[in-house]
């Protein structure tokens, strides 16, 4: 229920999103200036989900994530300017640019890696979620998936196996209708990703991903009967990308003014100002001093990834192994 | 004497110590336990062949049958060892990495560089190799050098009771991803093995026999096989030096060097296919820095570049004899 956030959480949650928004524009915009190498995957206009999600959790909770990353790390707590240095491959970066926008990782707020490979998520939250059942910790972990990587047969391996086990572990799959460039309305055999929760006994619920508030109540069902030991369960998020499936993307494979209408209409962070402007005593004008502190934010973080050094030659050879 | 106990007892008795030692340590695999939600015997199996029988019964549920889902539970055991846990996880056999390698190459393998050194995977995958048991293509690969290739995997693989035992509480308590190669045919070799735990360290060869005239470097089953020709050689006056790497990845090359220096000759026995396996990388490596110690070329004793077939006729003829080694043995001994 919204009754269960605070003020202060909403703020959070605000801020968490426009973090996100505000993080994902500029890559964007830096990108297509050609100061950051490789692929990137932007998550703008699904920021209401991993927010809504990582709400409900502590640092002793664990995610894993997908190529689409980058919100679900700021969702999660890390650190925005050494994941700007890490999307820029500087040595200041989060994993000191030896990972890049594919490969963010940050064990100690529980955020278990983006993910390179669709579907190499789920595994391993089984195991995170093993771990916090051993160590009778309370913890959780949530795998974050695509439409894409809900055909994969890892992703169906770990949800049985996560019921068999009854794990503490949520699937949390996020709809954004496309799988690079081929429609789930095509790829996803069943409709809703969410019936096929029934196939491996656990709950399903299918949720609006531009409503944050959708979002939060139904991972809060989930979380509470993960944590009361009654295992997993599964939760659609449908929502949309703003971008393409990597930038460079000519997204020809959409119909002409869908983003736009999408941006005009269903802007979870509208949504969000809307609706706690409204109902939650929270006024626009506190709303826009977090927006000019994000701005600020994202500012430095570029300015300081641009100037921060790159990897120094002999860190080629480092951190293969622990011991060797 | 010491305690002579077969090498899947030493492999047990590994884990039981482990296990006892740190709570840590957890077992998941394909009947590791066998009879879960069966209404019949808990630990009917322990394990396929037997080798974790016993284990259930003095620590529960850290032992855990899974579902037929290697990706699944290898993941998971990869995942749960980013979180502080040690799972020492069973792919039954090496042949069926290809419904779960993504776990181990793109993920455990990787995570420590890609995450900047910040990350710790103790994972160890254990897993059946070998030829031997007429059990054909897809269940009897020795695809070690698969393993071999990947930075950031160690590879290990015993070929005695005593190795086997010291080198798996290694892998147990070693802080990097250990991919650890049973030989199926030498579950029931016998051994003399120590009552108490011991570590052997990773990348230091065995030198299994002492010798002069030719080195005979060769790993797993091949060990007692190139033993065996090296007994019969010994009766011709030519002496064998054999050397164990025990683990490919790290490689002791060093010890393989000097044994070249004072031998000039060189034969590697390899069960894996012979096209990028641990005899050509072998190879390669003592021709590049060997290449003045050399006064013979190379040769390498390997099964043809065929599948392991399943008439017992044929996979005798695949699988490295001891004659084929002493045949080697004495081409590098007669080249002018």
């Amino acid at each position: 229920m919204a009754a269960a956030l605070s003020r202060e959480d909403l703020l959070e949650a605000y801020r968490r999103m426009k973090t996100i928004r505000e993080f994902e524009e500029r890559v964007h915009v830096e990108f297509a200036k050609g100061g950051i190498p490789g692929f990137v995957h932007l998550y703008a206009g699904e920021e209401a989900s991993a927010a809504g999600v990582c709400m409900n959790l502590t640092d002793e909770d664990k995610i894993a994530s997908t190529h689409r990353g980058h919100g679900h790390c700021i969702a999660k707590g890390v650190e925005v300017k050494g994941m700007m240095a890490e999307i820029f491959g500087k040595r200041t970066g989060t994993c000191h640019g030896k990972g890049g926008s594919m490969h963010i990782a940050d064990l100690d707020t529980g955020m278990l890696g983006a993910n390179g490979i669709v579907g190499g998520g789920p595994p391993l939250v089984c195991g995170a979620a093993l771990a916090a059942k051993m160590k009778r910790n309370g913890g959780v972990a949530i795998a974050f998936f695509g439409d894409g990587a809900s055909n994969q047969g890892t992703t169906f391996e770990s949800m049985n196996l996560a019921a068999a086990w009854k794990l503490p572990a949520i699937f949390v799959a996020e709809n954004n209708g496309y799988a690079e460039a081929t429609s789930a309305k095509f790829s996803v055999a069943c409709g809703d990703v969410s019936t096929r929760a029934a196939g491996f006994g656990m709950p399903g619920v299918t949720v609006d991903g531009h409503d944050f508030f959708a979002v939060h109540e139904a991972m809060r069902e989930a979380v509470e009967r993960a944590r009361r030991g009654e295992g997993p369960s599964l939760v659609e998020v449908k929502l949309d990308r703003f971008y393409g499936h990597f930038e460079g993307d000519n997204q020809n494979y959409r119909p002409q003014d869908e983003v736009k209408n999408i941006r005009a209409t269903k802007d979870c962070l509208n949504r969000f100002r809307d609706r706690v402007t409204r109902e939650h005593d929270i006024s626009a004008n506190e709303l826009d001093a977090v927006d000019a502190e994000v701005a600020r934010l994202i500012d430095e973080a570029v300015e300081e990834a641009r100037a921060a050094p790159d990897p120094q030659p002999a860190d080629l050879l480092t951190d293969v192994y622990i011991k060797y | 004497m010491a305690r002579k106990i077969l090498f899947q007892q030493a492999i047990n008795e590994a884990l039981d110590q482990e296990m006892a030692r740190d709570p840590a340590v957890i077992i998941m695999g394909e009947d590791v336990v066998g009879g879960t939600g069966a209404d019949g015997e808990m630990d009917a199996w322990g394990g396929v062949l037997g080798v974790t029988k016993g284990l259930y019964g003095k620590y529960g549920d850290r032992i855990m049958d899974t579902p037929i889902s290697e990706s699944a539970f290898v993941g998971a055991a990869i995942g749960a060892a980013t979180c502080g846990m040690r799972p020492v996880c069973e792919l039954m056999f090496i042949d069926f990495l290809g419904v779960c390698f993504d776990q181990i190459y793109n993920q455990a393998a990787k995570f420590r560089y890609m995450f900047g050194g910040k990350a710790r995977t103790p994972v160890v995958i254990r897993t059946m190799i070998g030829a031997g048991f007429r059990a054909a293509a897809q269940h009897s690969q020795s695809l070690y050098p698969i393993f071999t290739h990947i930075p950031g995997l160690k590879v290990v693989i015993p070929s005695s009771p005593y190795d086997a035992k010291g080198l798996l509480i290694q892998a147990i308590r070693d802080d990097d991803p250990v991919i650890f190669c049973e030989h199926k045919a030498l579950y029931a070799m016998e051994g003399e093995v120590p009552e108490e735990s011991y570590t052997i360290p990773f990348g230091e060869a065995n030198i299994v026999r002492e010798g002069k005239d030719v080195t005979i470097v060769a790993l797993a089953r091949m060990v007692s096989y190139a033993q065996k020709a090296a007994e019969a050689l010994a009766k011709e006056g030519i002496s064998c030096e054999i050397i164990d790497p025990r683990t490919t990845s790290p490689l002791d090359e060093d010890t393989i060097l000097e044994s070249v220096e004072n031998t000039g000759r060189l034969v590697i026995v390899d069960e894996a296919s012979p096209r990028c396996g641990m005899a050509a990388d072998i190879s390669a490596m003592v021709a590049q820095k060997g290449f003045d110690l050399l006064e013979a070329p190379i040769q390498m004793v390997t099964p043809p570049h065929t599948p392991v077939p399943f008439s017992g006729v044929l996979e005798d003829l695949y699988i490295p004899s001891a004659e084929k080694i002493e045949a080697a043995v004495r081409k590098c001994v007669e080249y002018a």
